[in-house]
């Protein structure tokens, strides 16, 4: 699917390549050609050597010409094969945020819509059709191995389709300045074959364990009952916040932070702990938890696999 | 272009009111100056060289032949030429100036300031990039510095260097004595620099804008702009399109009606062209972000909704808005550049140039062509496919004129005998890099290439070898050029070739790896990336290459300084050029030209090499002109040129606070109205020429 555009780049880096090279030499044979030393009058006319370069440039104008029609028909063709893609297939729905990405598994049953945070799940070798909107400023929708940039903007929703060929994960990155922290957008694409992306989907969809060990206990009290909770939601808790990322099976994630911390507990202490340190300016407030507390509600998040 | 009559006129008579009222509009007032008195024809006599007649004898009664020049000997002409254009002594006289070789100096010196703080702000912002995860500076500064950076470079270096050097340059290449609108001209520069002030004053503050030179809605709107950030990028705008708009009206004016008689439009210097062309697309161009900005400033300030998708406004609104302007502005930069490369060649081909109407044909549809590509910013909005085509098509289209133009440079150098001084290696370094930044122009045309590197390294590779290879190399070339007309002394050539070399190796070494980085996935704009991707090592080499380019321009500025304090003193035309700004004294004399030559050829000075045969019959004692008709430039009238003034500093000083208030109440436009009205009813006070009352 990127393979397309992979073609299409060579084939214009290929041919401007050769341009810039013969223009050059041009220049060069100009410059260093041996000349007669018999005219010192810049005014002399030699309407020889006139003819001459006006059927030089006239034919260079020309092929000028007809390289750009090659270009421009190529590029029409390649954007026609990308076009061309059939039927919906997955859909999702991917909503930019300051900084993060809110990511809706869509569906006709209430129970089955998803919601995740930075992390797009999808099966290899279908399409996936991607519903991207904003929240707040403009973000851009971008994973560079996969397919090229859509904006997202609010109150505006732009459709963008791939199909994923080999199982992997595929770094993305929002791709429109979107303030404060731009640089800290960061998201994954994860390809499985579809038996795995179908188990994924169905655990997903169970709401968050309970934990069993006391320390992790402690931290769900705690993230259940302070500040935690206002902004974030974790199904199975009365953890209801709508603003922030769902942390239902954060632990299973690979980042924190849309893309700004490996997923770990230590990390997750870390995080929690001091958001600023790592992301100045991100939405979630330094909190007053005690050293003890910050473990706890890390060592829990970290256990929602 | 011998157009019959004075019918070649009816084009230029229609526009010229509405020009005219544009900028006073602008700047608040309905006040038109009435343009051409109706006077004695100047009489023409075409005298080999300097006329050395007797005078004629006094009669009492008659009009004083002494207050006209036929009489006077070369020198005793430049000494009370120069006493009648001098400007005024003292503090007050400095600030009053309206000689375009001041006013334009002020710009460029002005806007070389301004591109040594956008220097340093990237500089800055190399440094945090070296490494990954670097602490130098965080996200806040690093926001405000890329728009610094940006704002400064397009609006207060980019653009004004190039209508500086018109304003210096194209009454001397017409052969006249002032720009038509003197006074306009020097209110322009004051807006210009109070903006520039206003910016850096801001940042300096922590109220620098951080939101990217184009401050997209809604990151700038007033539900997510912090504080007063975005309010300084609207008026920040605001100011620099009124000045370039006065500057912009100024030059077409010089260039329709004050070229020397006998300067037709196909004997017009092709840089004066450009300029022309330049100052069209400035007046098309500038008013769509003008609109942009205040309609910006409006939602923020007063609580309009143009721009809130929640109340029916509209995000994507602005951005055609802008890059209506933003497109064009890159051609507002570009096209001048050509006019120095057109200049530069043949002087140093010893060749007049090759393919004269072919390159100002190219110009002129560069210049149209430039208002149909802004889509190609917006490719990853969301667009149908039918309109991303046709912007695709028209992106491709305008590779054709510029293509003639580089063809046709290339065969005047290969038909002529190239002398390599370092205005001409500057050159040949702007084909180098500029023909890579159109080549890579033509990838970022193709919609699915653009939706990969768009807003990544690769576009700041492009656009960078597109301004820096396109107009800066082009601009230094014109420094060294011009350098010994400005002052008088000449820029050492030693020095020239390692500034040359430094700019050269430190610009490829900088940019060209960044083609790299934007295909590995680097986003634009970001003030840090993580380790793991591999970017390191290639930022490493950027910065450091970066610090090189940076040098180039210490050297430049050493060999300025070495050269005023003691180069070597400069002839009138030290390269044997062509083109009549050459004739004037280096530096040229307040008055520029003793006589107003007539022109012969289109390089005048090749031409006639023992003298210029030129007017006679303009007063002495008084500031005058002779205007011409447009296309022919036959002699028409003997025209006033305006005396100094203070009123257009002052006036200035009324619309820029007004601008400057405006960021804090809407009230401050209500109060500064009157102060800027007041202003202009001195600025426009009759004077009341005696001449024309007979």
């Amino acid at each position: 699917m990127a393979g397309g555009i992979e073609s299409l780049t060579w084939f214009f880096i290929a041919v401007c390549t050769v341009v810039w090279l013969l223009t050059m030499a041009a220049l060069g044979f100009a410059m260093l050609r041996r000349r007669r030393t018999d005219h010192a009058d810049p005014l002399k006319e030699r309407p020889r050597a006139d003819r001459l370069a006006t059927l030089a440039v006239s034919g260079l104008v020309a092929l000028t010409a007809v390289i750009l029609v090659v270009l421009t028909a190529a590029t029409f063709l390649t954007g026609k094969s990308l076009a061309g893609m059939q039927g919906e297939g997955l859909v999702l729905r991917v909503t930019g945020q300051q900084w993060w990405w809110q990511v809706t598994y869509e569906s006709d049953q209430p129970s089955r819509v998803l919601s995740v945070a930075n992390e797009i799940h999808v099966p290899v070798g279908e399409t996936v059709t991607l519903k991207l909107t904003s929240a707040d400023v403009i973000h851009s929708f971008w994973v560079p191995s996969l397919a090229g940039k859509t904006d997202l903007i609010p109150r505006r929703t732009n459709i963008q389709s791939f199909v994923v060929d080999r199982p992997g994960t595929y770094r993305g990155q929002c791709a429109e300045f979107c303030g404060f922290q731009h640089a800290h957008m960061g998201l994954l694409v994860i390809a499985h074959p579809r038996a795995e992306f179908d188990a994924w989907y169905e655990a997903q969809l169970k709401p968050a364990e309970r934990p069993s060990e006391a320390s992790r206990q402690r931290g769900e009290q705690v993230f259940t009952s302070r500040a935690c909770a206002m902004c974030h939601g974790i199904r199975g808790t009365s953890a209801a916040g709508r603003v922030a990322p769902d942390l239902t099976h954060v632990g299973s994630q690979q980042t924190i932070g849309a893309g700004t911390l490996p997923m770990s507990e230590d990390n997750l202490a870390r995080w929690i702990a001091d958001p600023h340190h790592f992301k100045p300016g991100v939405n979630m407030p330094k909190t007053d938890l005690s050293g003890e507390d910050i473990g706890a509600v890390a060592a829990y998040l970290a256990g929602l696999k | 272009m011998s157009a019959g009559g004075r019918r070649d006129d009816g084009g230029l008579r229609a526009w010229l009111p509405t020009l005219l009222a544009f900028a006073s509009g602008v700047a608040g007032a309905l006040a038109v100056k009435r343009m051409l008195y109706p006077q004695a024809f100047a009489r023409i006599a075409e005298v080999p060289g300097i006329a050395r007649r007797a005078p004629p004898p006094l009669v009492p009664g008659q009009v004083p032949f002494d207050t006209r020049d036929d009489g006077l000997d070369d020198e005793t002409l430049d000494r009370v030429l120069a006493d009648t254009w001098r400007r005024e002594p003292g503090f007050v006289g400095w600030l009053s100036s309206v000689d375009h070789k001041d006013i334009g100096r002020r710009y460029i010196v002005t806007a070389f300031i301004f591109l040594f703080l956008g220097g340093l702000s990237s500089i800055a912002m190399r440094i945090q990039l070296a490494r990954p995860e670097n602490g130098f500076i965080g996200p806040d500064l690093y926001n405000q510095l890329f728009t610094m950076h940006g704002m400064t470079m397009m609006f207060l270096f980019a653009v004004p260097v190039m209508q500086g050097l018109g304003i210096y340059l194209v009454p001397l290449m017409v052969g006249t004595r002032n720009v038509a609108f003197p006074r306009l001209t020097a209110f322009s520069y004051w807006i210009f620099l109070s903006g520039g002030l206003f910016l850096w004053a801001s940042f300096m503050l922590n109220i620098g804008p951080d939101v990217g030179w184009f401050a997209y809605v809604p990151l700038s709107g007033p539900e997510y702009g912090i504080g007063k950030r975005p309010d300084v990028w609207a008026q920040m705008i605001t100011y620099t399109e009124v000045a370039s708009l006065a500057g912009a009206v100024s030059t077409i004016v010089t260039v329709f009606k004050q070229r020397a008689p006998g300067m037709s439009l196909d004997r017009v210097p092709l840089f004066v062209w450009a300029l022309l062309i330049t100052s069209f697309v400035i007046i098309f161009a500038m008013p769509a972000v003008m609109m942009a900005s205040t309609m910006l400033i409006l939602d923020r300030l007063v609580g309009t909704h143009f721009f809130n998708p929640a109340e029916g406004g509209d995000a994507l609104l602005y951005q055609h808005l802008f890059w209506f302007f933003g497109h064009p502005e890159v051609y507002i930069i570009f096209i001048p550049a050509t006019g120095f490369v057109s200049a530069i060649i043949p002087t140093f081909a010893r060749r007049p140039i090759f393919g004269y109407i072919a390159l100002v044909l190219s110009l002129i549809a560069t210049g149209f062509l430039s208002f149909g590509l802004w889509v190609h910013h917006m490719f990853a909005t969301g667009l149908p496919m039918l309109g991303a085509s046709l912007f695709t098509a028209a992106s491709m289209l305008i590779a054709i004129p510029n293509g003639i133009q580089i063809f046709c440079w290339i065969a005047t150098l290969w038909m002529g005998r190239p002398v390599l001084k370092t205005p001409l290696l500057f050159v040949l370094g702007f084909f180098f890099i500029f023909v890579a930044g159109g080549l890579t122009g033509v990838m970022v045309a193709s919609v699915p290439l653009d939706l990969q590197v768009h807003d990544t390294y690769f576009v700041v590779a492009h656009f960078h070898y597109v301004l820096i290879g396109g107009a800066v190399f082009p601009l230094l070339a014109a420094v060294y050029y011009w350098f010994p007309k400005f002052t008088g002394r000449m820029l050492s050539e030693r020095l020239g070739t390692w500034n040359f070399w430094t700019a050269f190796i430190g610009f490829n070494g900088a940019f060209f790896p960044m083609h790299i980085l934007g295909f590995m996935g680097m986003p634009r704009r970001v003030y840090t990336y993580p380790e793991e991707l591999g970017w390191g090592g290639i930022n490493l080499l950027v910065t450091a290459f970066a610090l090189m380019l940076f040098v180039s321009f210490v050297l430049l500025t050493v060999n300025v300084v070495r050269s005023l304090r003691s180069g070597s003193v400069a002839p009138a035309n030290p390269w044997d050029a062509g083109t009549l700004e050459w004739a004037a004294a280096s530096p040229p004399l307040p008055h520029n030209f003793a006589r107003i030559p007539v022109v012969t050829h289109e390089e005048p000075l090749w031409h006639e090499r023992e003298s210029l045969p030129a007017v006679a019959g303009l007063r002495v004692d008084a500031r005058e002109i002779v205007v011409t008709t447009v296309t022919s430039a036959r002699p028409d009238l003997r025209e006033a040129s305006p005396d100094p003034s203070i009123w257009p500093f002052l006036s200035a000083m009324a619309v820029g606070a007004t601008f400057l208030g405006s960021i804090f109440s809407p009230w401050f436009v209500v109060w500064g109205t009157p102060v800027a009205a007041v202003a202009l009813i001195g600025w426009f006070w009759p004077k009341g020429n005696p001449e024309d009352e007979e």
